[in-house]
């Protein structure tokens, strides 16, 4: 009787998490020293989608991604990771925060850095089993970087230590992944890797929300766009909403090179 | 030179001490706040004298409990004062632990009439006293040992420090790398930061009487800055930090003995050897490294320009 009304609530949990979308905000606020950074932002995203996060320096792009992670006190809203507080959902996501946010002469190697990402489901006291550092090992190698896995991360290139920390987040084994800026200063060489390795989380079903700068290859990497500058412009399929409206006002006037070449690549779609 | 049991006293306190402080301080220095040791080595300061004024006696364990509250409050403050107040951290921590150990010196002032606490002592401490404070006298095969109260107070510490970084070395790795990361996984590196602050205010005090502020602050920066030169493996950094400290406590004896002799001179203070030796080895080593040395990066350059 027991067994039969557990099975019975465990139908219903997976039944309603799989209704419910991988990233759903709601009036989100968040301010510094009580000046807004990002004011009012609602936002859905579906499942299995790739995601870029565009607007002009200071929209908070970086600030809408470390809220979504409990990482900032937000002033007011709710973020829900598949219909659940991040805390109850944090092991279903995978974070990779921007390069330059770490200190590169740190005494660790490119594999100790990706092990990392399987400290969130160790829990205290525990070591990084050898099943753990074979996963680490394995996503070196998806990264093309298993020849370069005992060196100290500052003797990688900046594509090789952005690869590394992709490595990181593939161990985290996540089913939604935030990435700040995953595509700042790399090689073309990476850059390929990355978009590869992107498409092949999207097949296996993963959402993957990107911050990017680069305009021009956004139609090409993601099929689902946020329009930010404080407020969300617009946000939905890319073909829809990756328009030279939405980007002037987006960008407004200021950013005349930006919006040149987006209308570049616009027109020519 | 004459060498006593004393000395053998001093330098195994001695290497205890600096021992302590470097396990701490390889965090510390990894984290960039080596600055951090030096402002709550100061403003333990009122914990003490408020301990002190409380209980009415040098207990350790009051003092302990003193220290470790002020410690924890000068992590809060700085991070509060550089939130709130619009200032970096360097400045904000400036201003907490100006103002705390200044409002510790005006406790004591107050308290004046019946404190023992002697400022040049806390500066230098008094090592060279240390081994006649004799709390047990133990026969070990065929040897008759007189324990100091220091040597027992500082193995405490020594296996507290350990034990911390040994249970949470995961922890402190990720929290000191990546903290957004650590959080965001569930780690809690803000805890991790409060028990590290803690455990330094613990270790302070307990060295501060020993061996005095200087060298405190010494131990908890340059054996670790030693040894993060000479190796990329973070456990293999905290082993060599310990071997530079027991290093510069051995040395620092010994020279504080010869060197002034040489000059004509009697005898100087140990602690404030031990810290100039830990200076020298540092710049040896800062020079010498294999891989992070100037000489053989300079060689490496110069060849790969041939």
């Amino acid at each position: 009787m027991s067994s039969e009304s557990d099975l019975l609530i465990q139908v219903e949990q997976t039944g309603s998490s799989s209704k419910s979308l991988p990233l759903t905000i709601r009036d989100l606020t968040v301010a510094y020293h009580r000046k807004p950074v990002i004011w009012d932002i609602d936002l859905s995203i579906p499942e299995g989608k790739l995601v870029s996060v565009v607007g002009p320096n200071g929209a908070g792009k970086s600030t809408l991604i470390k809220a979504c992670l409990d990482l900032i006190p937000r002033a007011s809203g709710e973020v829900s990771i598949y219909g659940q507080s991040y805390k109850k959902r944090r092991k279903r996501v995978g974070y990779v925060p921007q390069r330059e946010s770490v200190d590169w002469d740190f005494p660790v190697s490119a594999l100790d850095v990706v092990a990392m990402g399987t400290y969130g489901k160790l829990g205290w006291f525990r070591r990084v089993s050898k099943r753990s550092k074979a996963l680490s090992m394995e996503a070196l190698e998806r990264v093309g970087l298993a020849d370069y896995a005992h060196r100290q991360i500052s003797q990688l290139s900046g594509g090789q230590q952005q690869r590394t920390f992709l490595a990181r987040a593939l161990v985290q084994d996540a089913d939604i992944y935030f990435m700040d800026e995953p595509f700042a200063a790399v090689d073309a060489a990476t850059e390929r890797a990355i978009v590869e390795l992107l498409k092949e989380l999207q097949k296996r079903g993963k959402t993957v929300l990107v911050v990017h700068h680069d305009l021009a290859t956004v139609p090409q990497y993601f099929d689902w766009t946020v329009l930010l500058n404080m407020r969300v412009v617009a946000a939905g399929p890319t073909d829809e909403v990756f328009t030279r409206e939405n980007l002037r006002r987006t960008y407004g006037g200021k950013l005349t090179l930006f919006t040149q070449a987006a209308n570049e690549v616009v027109q020519s779609r | 030179m004459e060498w006593h049991g004393i000395d053998t006293w001093i330098v195994i306190i001695g290497a205890l001490a600096a021992g302590a402080c470097a396990l701490l301080g390889n965090f510390l220095v990894l984290r960039k706040m080596s600055m951090m040791g030096d402002a709550i080595s100061h403003a333990v300061l009122p914990g003490l004298a408020i301990a002190f004024m409380v209980t009415g006696a040098r207990a350790s364990l009051s003092m302990f409990i003193g220290a470790a509250i002020v410690g924890v409050l000068t992590a809060v403050f700085t991070q509060w004062i550089s939130r709130f107040g619009k200032v970096d951290e360097g400045a904000s921590m400036g201003i907490v632990f100006t103002t705390l150990f200044a409002l510790g010196l005006l406790l004591i002032v107050l308290g004046a009439d019946h404190v023992d606490l002697d400022p040049s002592c806390v500066l230098y401490g008094a090592i060279e006293l240390t081994p006649l404070d004799v709390v047990w006298r133990p026969t070990l095969f065929g040897c008759f040992l007189e324990v100091p109260r220091a040597a027992f107070v500082l193995v405490g510490v020594v296996l507290l420090n350990t034990v911390f970084i040994v249970a949470f070395f995961k922890e402190l790795r990720i929290s000191s790398f990546d903290a957004e990361l650590a959080t965001a996984m569930g780690i809690y590196s803000k805890l991790m930061h409060y028990l590290l602050m803690t455990l330094v205010a613990v270790t302070t005090v307990a060295c501060f009487e020993v061996v005095g502020s200087i060298i405190v602050i010494a131990m908890l920066i340059v054996p670790a800055a030693t040894a993060h030169l000479l190796t990329d493996r973070l456990w293999l950094m905290v082993v060599l930090s310990v071997l530079v400290a027991i290093g510069s406590a051995v040395l620092g004896h010994l020279s504080a003995l010869i060197v002034p002799a040489w000059f004509g001179f009697a005898d100087t203070s140990t602690s404030g050897m031990m810290a100039v030796i830990a200076g020298l080895i540092f710049s040896i080593v800062a020079l010498f490294a294999p891989k992070y040395g100037v000489l053989p990066r300079l060689v490496r350059k110069t060849e790969t320009v041939r």
